[in-house]
Parts: structure tokens; C-alpha cells; sequence
């Protein structure tokens, strides 16, 4: 069966799309997923076809029947998410579809609407096959978007006999996280020597050990605060969890993203030969 | 006023925008809405001074008016009810999936027996405190929990229309950063000049359209990268606020968690022209 591998961090922008598609260009026999579905840039490096697109319906909405509406007000104090307007009008970017205003009305003038939450697409990269998804403007049930593409890409990567599903992970420790995160063999968490880095990766790796996921962590940008570094290595050593990299600040990163690629393939550089042996401890782990 | 930071890409520099400009401003609350992973305190540094738990209700069934008729389970929209009947060698039983829980209320309104009471769950805590003049409140989402929408609510309703509020919103463009930037008079959309900022930037500008919440955008590290940013808001007449080029020292001092305002104390000044942009382009 082949390895899920996350990358997650807590904290955002401290670099797990280019760790992500640093490792799709290393890896052999492997299929990509952008579970940052509601900020996806993965893309971005990898370059996608689009081979098929399937919409993601999820959720409902309510939507009042003005011609039948009496505006006497049953269904304002009753929501719960503040999504019934004065005007009796719903704000479908805050209902989260109980249906209780629904079942409430006396007068039978609201129902309940099938939301279409976004988009996934199966894609070919120069890499291999890719699955990502875009979550509709002001949408919800990003979890469900995420759980979605992964099983999307377990199935493909058992019809494909693959050895590598490598997951894009979004930041924070919610829902979406949480569904990123479920029944992988490794997340690997990549921080920054921050205070906000460390805090948030605390919290995240909290999580990952809350769902019993084995966890390794990189330190991105470790020279700008190497003291900083020194108290993450420590954190990490007190709960037995190996430090597997250690990425100096680099411009050429940036460079790299200008250009729509992965440091791997855009430059020699020490940045690329430190990504290499990530990968390389990632799968002597697993 | 209510002022929210928010991107759509993480790590551009939302909470160093929200903080300097309450440190730069008189009559500041301070909302941390970034409940999943909320980082103000870390520069502000608050005296906090109370706590309390945040809950979400959720049902709890009173066994001995239950008739197992099934009528919950019917309108829980998010299956966390599941009921087995009565038979003759079984009771019956209901069973609540807490997590999946919204909190609606659902079940409780409409059960024909009024078997239903709801009991509070703990899914977070908010804490309050204070930095000299600066009122601050975060809400901080307990590990494990997925909706942290309830507890962005519950923190923004320590809004006070008599100050500025400065809410420190969560990455990305969905439920969590609807639910903080809601209400907003105006909200700061931080980026970063790569493909990447102005991908996610182009992203959460249709939330805040869909919002109808007027926007502005603050570049950070703005000498790093490409133009492209510059060039979108060009384009499509948004106003480009603030620019922070990177620095080494000022990347050291966020590590620190020390405000740039009080280090280099010219950018107080920038961050009050910021505040002025944002009330011209209130008006506006």
C-alpha cells in the first residue's frame, strides 16, 4: 500500500508547498494532493492538466420563498449562525444548513438548497498525477473537501500500484488539518525559529499525536534566529521526535516560486541538497 | 470601528500588521480570531486578568420521556444522532456523536416530547487582559476540535463600537475567516509578492466581495519576489497601503516576539498613515 506522507505546520507560510513539491520531484511512483484547499498554491509548481473535473456539492443552505414569506419572524431568533437577515433574507455565506428555520416556518416558505461547496480536479504535472480542488468563494465543509481528494487519491494510487501519496497540508489545527492528517504514516512538520512558529507547531504536533500519527520535524529559515532553533531541537528532543532537516534562509527559494518551480529542480543549491536528504530520512522512516 | 487583518495565504504577516497597528493607535480592543493558532499574545504580551471557558450546546436526552420515535436523528443535518429503537428484548437508545454537533438547537426545538435539554460542551477558552491602554481578548481552540467558527463568534462579541477594533483574522477563505472578518468596516488584506500571495490575495478578494467589506492591501516583504502583486492591484483599483520590505532585523525581531513598533519606533508613524488610509478609504 503506498506511504501518506502530510506536510503540515501550524503556522502558515513557513514553507509546505515548497517542501511538498520539492518532494513530488523526488519521489518515485507517487501522486500529489493540495489538501490546502481553500488557499491551494501547490499548483503553482507543479504545473497541472487538467484531466477531469467533478464538482463537490455538500451542505445545504436555506433559502426563503418571499412570495410565501409573512415576515412574522419565527425563524430570526431560532438561528444560531446569525444568517436570517432583518429582511428575511438568508446569507448563504453564514447558514450552515441545519434546517431548523425549515422545519420551523408556519408558513412552509423556506427550503433547504443542495450547495455546490467547489471543485476537485484529477490532473497529470510533470511529476505524476495530481489532485486538488478549489473550495467556492465564502464556502464551508472544507474537511469534507479535503477527506474527499485524499480518498480520491488512495483509490488511484492503489489502481496505480503507487508507492508515495504526498499530501499538501493547510496551516492551523482544524477540521481541514484534521482531515489531512487522519491514517498517514508521517507528518512532517515544518516550522520556523519563531516564537509563533514554535507555539504553533506545538499545537499542531499536539494534534498529530492526539490522532497517534508518527511526526518528524524540519526547521525552515533555522539561521535567522538560531537560538530560536536551539529551543525547537529542545522541545523536539523532549518529546522524542527527531529533527530531520534544517533549511538555511534562501532568496533563491523565492526565485524558484517566481518561476513556477520546485527548488529541486531549479537550482543547485545548499537549499536543494538539504530538501534531498529530508526526503531521504522521510522514507528511511517510514 | 471595527478593522479585521486577514490573507489568504498564512505566514504573511497578518498578526505583526494587527499588533503594530493597536500599539500604534489610542482606544484599541484587540480580538485574536486566529483561535486554531492565535499569536498576538506573544507580541502584545498581555496582563491577562480573566478566562473563561468557551461551549458550544449540544443534546442531552432525558431517557424517561424519550419514546425513541426517531424525530432527532431526522433533522440533526450533520448525523451526530443516531437512535435504536425500542424492541421487545432491547430498551431503546440515543446515541449523540458530540463532535459533529453544530450546536444548532435542532433537536431540542422540535422533539415532540420536549426530551431534549441541551448541556454545554468545551471546545476552547477565551482569555482577556490588557496591555496598557490596549483591551485585549483571543480565543484559543482546544487540540483535537475541528469547528472553530463558534468560538470566533463567541470572542467577537466582546466587540465594542466605541473603540477601534482590531481583529486578527485566520489564514485561508473559508468558514473560519467568514466568520472573523464579518461585520468589518474595512479589512487589511496582508500579502507577499509571489505567486503564491497574490494567488491566495486574489482568493480572498472574492470573500470580501461576496462580504461586501471594503479592502485594502498591505505588502510585506515587499522586495522579495516579483511585481506581479503591484501590478493586480494596479489593475483593479485597490489601494496598496503599506509596504515593509524584508529586513533581517525585523525578521529577528519577530522572532523574538518583539513588536516592530517598538524597535523601530519610524514605523509608528507608518502604521498611523495606515490607520488614516484605512478611514479615507472608508469614507470612500
Amino acid at each position: 500500500m503506498a506511504k501518506q506522507i502530510v506536510v503540515i505546520s501550524g503556522k502558515g507560510g513557513t514553507g509546505k508547498t515548497v517542501l511538498t513539491a520539492s518532494f513530488a520531484a523526488l519521489a518515485k511512483n507517487k501522486i500529489m494532493v493540495d489538501c490546502d484547499v481553500d488557499a491551494a498554491d501547490l499548483h503553482l509548481l507543479l504545473s497541472p492538466v487538467v484531466k477531469t473535473r467533478h464538482e463537490f456539492r455538500s451542505g445545504r443552505t436555506a433559502v426563503i420563498d418571499m412570495k410565501k414569506c409573512q415576515k412574522c419572524g419565527t425563524c430570526l431568533p431560532i438561528c444560531r449562525f446569525e444568517a436570517v437577515r432583518p429582511d428575511f433574507r438568508i446569507e448563504h455565506f453564514s447558514c450552515e444548513g441545519c434546517g431548523l428555520c425549515f422545519h420551523i416556518c408556519p408558513h412552509g416558505a423556506i427550503h433547504m438548497d443542495e450547495n455546490v461547496a467547489g471543485e476537485w480536479f484529477v490532473s497529470d504535472t510533470k511529476f505524476g498525477s495530481f489532485v486538488h480542488a478549489k473550495l467556492g468563494v465564502a464556502e464551508e465543509n472544507s474537511g469534507k473537501l479535503v477527506a474527499k481528494i485524499r480518498q480520491i487519491a488512495k483509490e488511484l494510487a492503489e489502481k496505480q500500484a503507487l508507492d508515495y501519496v504526498i499530501i499538501d497540508g493547510p496551516p492551523g489545527i482544524g477540521c481541514p488539518v484534521i482531515a489531512s492528517l487522519s491514517g498517514v504514516d508521517c507528518a512532517l512538520i515544518v516550522t520556523e525559529p519563531t516564537l509563533s512558529g514554535l507555539h504553533d507547531a506545538g499545537r499542531v504536533f499536539e494534534v498529530a499525536k492526539h490522532f497517534n500519527i508518527p511526526v518528524k520535524f524540519v526547521v525552515n529559515k533555522y539561521d535567522l534566529n538560531p537560538a530560536m532553533t536551539e529551543r525547537i531541537e529542545e522541545f523536539c528532543r523532549t518529546q522524542g521526535v527527531p529533527v530531520i532537516g534544517k533549511i538555511a534562509f534562501d532568496t533563491t527559494v523565492v526565485q524558484a516560486v517566481v518561476e513556477g518551480k520546485s527548488i529541486v529542480e531549479y537550482a543547485k543549491c545548499p537549499t536543494e541538497n538539504e530538501v534531498r536528504k529530508i526526503w531521504e530520512r522521510i522514507n528511511r522512516g517510514l | 470601528m471595527i478593522i479585521s487583518v486577514a490573507s489568504g495565504k498564512g505566514g504573511t504577516g497578518k498578526t505583526t500588521v494587527a499588533v503594530n497597528l493597536a500599539l500604534s493607535l489610542n482606544n484599541v480592543r484587540f480580538l485574536d480570531c486566529d483561535v486554531e493558532e492565535p499569536n498576538a499574545h506573544i507580541f502584545l504580551k498581555p496582563r491577562m486578568n480573566g478566562k473563561k471557558s468557551a461551549t458550544i450546546p449540544v443534546p442531552e436526552v432525558d431517557e424517561a420521556k424519550c419514546t425513541y420515535c426517531g424525530k432527532c436523528r431526522e433533522v440533526c443535518a450533520y448525523h451526530a444522532i443516531a437512535v435504536l429503537p425500542e424492541s421487545d428484548s432491547a430498551k431503546g437508545n440515543v446515541l449523540i456523536f458530540q463532535h459533529l454537533c453544530h450546536g444548532c438547537g435542532a433537536c431540542r426545538l422540535l422533539c415532540p416530547q420536549g426530551a431534549i435539554k441541551e448541556v454545554n460542551r468545551a471546545i476552547g477558552v477565551i482569555e482577556i487582559g490588557d496591555k496598557d491602554a490596549i483591551q485585549f481578548i483571543h480565543g484559543r481552540l482546544n487540540v483535537g476540535e475541528a469547528m472553530s467558527p463558534p468560538l470566533i463568534r463567541q470572542v467577537k462579541a466582546y466587540t465594542n463600537n466605541t473603540k477601534t477594533v482590531i481583529i486578527d483574522a485566520p489564514p485561508g477563505t473559508s468558514c473560519p475567516v467568514i466568520t472573523a472578518v464579518k461585520g468589518s468596516d474595512f479589512c487589511v488584506l496582508v500579502t507577499e509578492p509571489t505567486p503564491f500571495g497574490l494567488n491566495d490575495l486574489v482568493s480572498a478578494i472574492d470573500v470580501l466581495k461576496r462580504l461586501e467589506i471594503p479592502f485594502g492591501v498591505v505588502i510585506n516583504r515587499s522586495d522579495l519576489g516579483d511585481g506581479n502583486v503591484d501590478q493586480f492591484c494596479q489593475d483593479n483599483n485597490i489601494p496598496v497601503l503599506l509596504r515593509i520590505p524584508f529586513d533581517k532585523e525585523i525578521a529577528l525581531l519577530y522572532s523574538c516576539g518583539i513588536p516592530l513598533v517598538q524597535k523601530k519606533t519610524e514605523y509608528k508613524e507608518a502604521f498611523r498613515m495606515l490607520f488614516e488610509e484605512i478611514k479615507s478609504n472608508i469614507v470612500r
